[in-house]
């Protein structure tokens, strides 16, 4: 985060030094665009925030239990490819279903789609893509990650 | 303004839907909405504000310089193995959540990178960022972390593959916010 101010403010500087009218342009070409999109952020963040109130850390660690068995997988792809969870709250999260006896296999695939697939963000990407571009490359990121997770499945339990 | 009301009329109706909810909860003691704000929107809100702005600056900024025949050339769509490289590295140099990397894409694919390469960003961007790597290994440790990795890659480039053929004859477009 520090980076990426440090890295933007000498980027401005040293764009600005090269061209004031170039600069103005490019500056507010990015805010444009960062403000139509930002009605569709929050939106996205506030359906996130309910749904995560209705879904804490336990019940989430019940239903990929270790007595789950073959559901576990499907709830752990259903809300890794449905939820838009940041890595602070969803490694914390991982790191808990391990201590709770939840095998690796479950987890990988919980990661794995966590982190391709975004229902959620459907609407945000549709924009930038179109909604028929989205919707495949979904698809084909869920289909990757389940075979990455199954596969990593496959490795832990040799 | 009223045009900017009228295109994301939805959105800000349920922006505005959930603000009234959450000043209500704060009147009435109400703690599910107290919780659903301070616990989770907040912490949101505050990685995304902090960093998506700036973002686009920067993306602003690189439209209006970045020489297009430069990225052609490089990960452009004849640009092989090198350009993959380039955008996997590119990639994982990156932070934050996955919907800043698509107006990055964008950017990307409007100075002329080849489809192929458009999807390895992302699925570079989703599964291989460097502070996530980190971040993983503290808690799934090193072992998981890299098998991850290491099947993530070709499976990503695979995928891409299938995405440029599929778009080959029907031709790809993304679209300006």
């Amino acid at each position: 985060m520090k980076f990426l101010l440090i890295f933007s403010i000498i980027s401005v500087v040293v764009s600005f030094i090269g061209s004031r009218d170039k600069t103005l342009q490019g500056i507010k070409k990015g805010l444009m665009m960062f403000l139509n999109l930002l009605p569709a952020i929050l939106a996205v963040l506030i359906l996130v925030s309910v749904a995560l109130y209705f879904l804490p850390n336990e019940t989430i660690v019940k239903f990929l239990g270790k007595e789950a068995g073959v559901a576990g997988y499907i709830v752990a792809a259903s809300i890794g490819s449905v939820a838009l969870i940041p890595g602070f709250i969803a490694y914390p999260l991982a790191g808990l279903l391990v201590k709770s006896g939840v095998g690796y296999p479950v987890i990988a695939v919980f990661i794995t789609t966590l982190m391709m697939v975004g229902v959620l963000t459907l609407p945000i990407e549709a924009k930038f893509f179109g909604l028929k571009t989205a919707l495949i490359r979904n698809a084909l990121f869920l289909l990757g990650a389940l075979m990455i997770g199954l596969a990593i499945g496959l490795i832990y339990s040799l | 303004m009223n045009e900017y009301i009228l295109k994301h009329k939805v959105y800000l109706l349920l922006i505005i839907g959930f603000i009234a909810f959450v000043l209500v909860s704060v009147f009435t003691d109400y703690d599910a909405g107290c919780i659903i704000f301070k616990n989770h929107f907040w912490v949101f809100f505050t990685e995304m504000i902090l960093f998506l702005p700036f973002m686009f600056v920067l993306i602003g900024i690189a439209d209006v310089w970045l020489p297009r025949e430069k990225v052609e050339k490089h990960i452009g769509k004849s640009s092989g193995i090198k350009g993959i490289v380039l955008v996997v590295l590119m990639s994982m140099a990156q932070a934050g959540p996955l919907y800043g990397a698509f107006p990055v894409a964008y950017l990307l694919w409007k100075k002329g990178t080849g489809v192929r390469n458009i999807f390895i960003y992302l699925g570079a961007f989703c599964t291989m960022k460097i502070p996530m790597l980190a971040f993983e290994t503290g808690f799934l440790g090193l072992k998981f972390s890299l098998l991850r990795t290491i099947l993530s890659l070709p499976v990503i480039i695979i995928i891409a593959i299938i995405m440029e053929k599929y778009f080959e004859k029907r031709g790809f477009t993304m679209y300006q916010l």
